[in-house]
């Protein structure tokens, strides 16, 4: 990845939507514009990638067989795992994220969002879908050892109208959301690259080491 | 450089006859492979080990063991043999006995095993595949070059007066390769044994094979074994030859598409581009393996993959003619021509010997035999046969 200066965050953005255009792209854009602009106003320049799940989708089936990420797939894995904070946003079919969401942190190394600040959006039909933010992928992340922001982003169809009466509209909610985001991202040092101790596998232990752990 | 080819052992179907193999035609098929390997003037055959179908090599040492009978100058080795579920002591029993019968034309490597049900098979924990192999591989070392071993440790039943027999050939183990796709503790515990690291370099993208020797050659140095690009380097690769490069692609794509490891994923021509899989021309073949040499520098063994995912004997046989004439007589004139002097050969039953300063009787005589209950009188040489 290129280096930043400490006053820069990489933002990644991952978008399992799945029509062109997609109401989950366009909330992952919403969301992403608001957390821009909040790291603006804490002083933090970002720059921002986007992984667009769908142009991936036979890659990661492909990860599934072989174990292994091809070269396009690498690439975005390797955006994920180096940014400073990752915007998530799925459609909720079946009661969850997408199979494709999920398969793409499945091929993910399972280290790779240990303390890294996720902002999570989710998009359905029907606001009744809410609750599968909270209970299907708040865990995901939470397994991952990722810090989530307390506020999820779920826009239902209505949501780009005007809402319901008693909810928060959808731009309060996002402008939330980015807060939170923003306030863990600056929060921390930039993400070092990995494998920085002396090369690759700089962290293995020596065979003396090895030899005394039995 | 030495050249040769490796098995799995897998029982697959032919997916362009739907025929499966029987195990009797599948073990005769690779005994066959083995004698074929030798005749077309390739060095060494590799058998690996697993216990459980669709793979029929669960005793490696049976199958070399008559491979030896059959072959001449052939060098028998495996691809791998599991540190980890068999007991040390009958890796060290086994090999030595294959030394012998082998006349020395034996080496072996090491491998965890990737199978998680065949650990607690064998008694154990696969979290504890590294820890097995560390330990394992330590009491392996002293069976063989120690004539009685007190030993203790975490994974096994204590040793007190052991002696391993037969002793060594010459009093001389044979050479360790370990194998591992993406462990860097076992690249270290090659490098800390100035043993050799084989990367199987099949399957994978080659970043992975890059890193791994990488890591090894500067931790051998770090040993003090020699300089990085001294260390004992071996490479698999997977092949399909026709001479028509088209031919091969539309012959191989059935196998490739149904392979147990990779089928129903990517294209032969996306895997060909991501992996070392060549699918082509002898020709093809020739320059892909050479580049091999661009990103681990000069090394020792070349292995290839030749008979997995239901290719038939005959298919299999064809192939080895084509290494065996067309490819491997070019990669070693090449690959010759580019090693600097000061790069070693992957050692030998031969040059190990002469680097002990010559062979010598191992024997460990027993103070009293079993059978007679006499005790052996001093000086082996002079005692006539009771």
């Amino acid at each position: 990845m290129t280096s930043t200066a400490p006053s820069t965050r990489a933002l990644a953005v991952v978008s399992a939507g799945l029509s062109v255009p997609s109401s989950t792209r366009l909330l992952a854009d919403r969301l992403t514009a608001a957390s821009v602009a909040a790291l603006e106003a804490r002083g933090i320049g970002t720059t921002v990638e986007v992984v667009e799940l769908r142009e991936h989708a036979r890659d990661l089936a492909d990860d599934l067989v072989t174990g292994f990420a091809n070269a396009s797939l690498r690439a975005a894995v390797d955006t994920v795992g180096g940014a400073d904070g990752l915007i998530a946003v799925t459609p909720i079919f079946s009661a969850s994220y997408s199979g494709l969401f999920k398969t793409f942190f499945d091929v993910l190394d399972k280290d790779s969002l240990i303390g890294k600040p996720v902002l999570m959006g989710a998009t359905a039909g029907t606001a009744r879908h809410s609750l599968a933010l909270e209970h299907e992928m708040r865990p995901l992340f939470a397994y991952l050892r990722a810090v989530v922001a307390p506020t999820a982003v779920f826009a239902a169809s209505e949501d780009w109208a005007g809402g319901d009466a008693t909810t928060a509209g959808l731009a309060q909610r996002i402008d939330r959301a980015a807060e939170e985001l923003a306030d863990l991202v600056s929060g921390r040092p930039p993400t070092a690259p990995s494998d920085s101790l002396d090369g690759p596998f700089g962290g293995t232990p020596s065979f003396e080491e090895l030899l005394r752990g039995t | 450089m030495q050249f040769g080819v490796f098995s799995v052992s897998d029982i697959t179907a032919d997916p362009t006859t739907g025929r499966t193999p029987s195990e009797a035609e599948r073990i005769k098929a690779i005994l066959a492979i083995a004698k074929k390997t030798e005749e077309v003037g390739l060095d060494v055959f590799a058998l690996g080990e697993h216990h459980n179908p669709p793979f029929f090599s669960s005793s490696p040492t049976t199958t070399l063991g008559f491979i030896a009978a059959r072959t001449s100058t052939l060098q028998l080795s495996t691809a791998t043999t599991l540190i980890t579920t068999n007991d040390p002591v009958k890796i060290a029993e086994d090999f030595a006995m294959l030394q012998h019968v082998a006349d020395g034309r034996v080496d072996l490597m090491m491998g965890r095993g990737n199978t998680g049900p065949v650990y607690p098979w064998f008694g154990k924990d696969i979290r504890d595949g590294i820890p097995l192999a560390v330990e394992n591989y330590q009491l392996l070392r002293r069976l063989w070059r120690e004539d009685v071993v007190d030993w203790e440790g975490q994974y096994r039943t204590p040793l007190q007066g052991f002696t391993s027999t037969p002793r060594p050939l010459d009093g001389v183990p044979p050479f360790v390769w370990h194998g591992s796709i993406r462990s860097p503790q076992i690249a270290e515990q090659a490098a800390y044994y100035g043993d050799g690291f084989f990367h199987n370099h099949i399957f994978w993208p080659k970043e992975h094979t890059q890193r791994m020797v990488e890591f090894y050659r500067k931790r051998f140095e770090h040993y003090g074994h020699g300089s990085a690009d001294q260390a004992i380097v071996g490479l698999g690769g997977q092949v399909f030859m026709r001479r028509n490069s088209q031919d091969a692609v539309e012959e191989f794509r059935p196998y490739f598409d149904n392979a147990p490891v990779y089928g129903h994923g990517p294209s032969l021509e996306e895997f060909s581009t991501e992996t070392p899989l060549t699918v082509g021309s002898p020709q093809q073949v020739i320059e892909r393996t050479l580049g091999f040499r661009e990103y681990v520098g000069d090394y020792q063994r070349q292995l290839f993959l030749v008979d997995h995912a239901g290719v038939p004997l005959k298919t299999v046989l064809e192939q080895l003619d084509m290494l065996g004439e067309e490819v491997v007589p070019v990669l070693r004139k090449e690959f010759a021509a580019l090693r600097p002097a000061h790069v070693p050969d992957a050692p030998t039953h031969a040059s190990l010997v002469a680097a002990a300063g010559g062979g010598r009787d191992a024997t460990v005589y027993a103070a009293a035999d079993d059978v007679t209950g006499q005790a052996r009188a001093e000086g082996a040489e002079e005692v006539e046969p009771r």
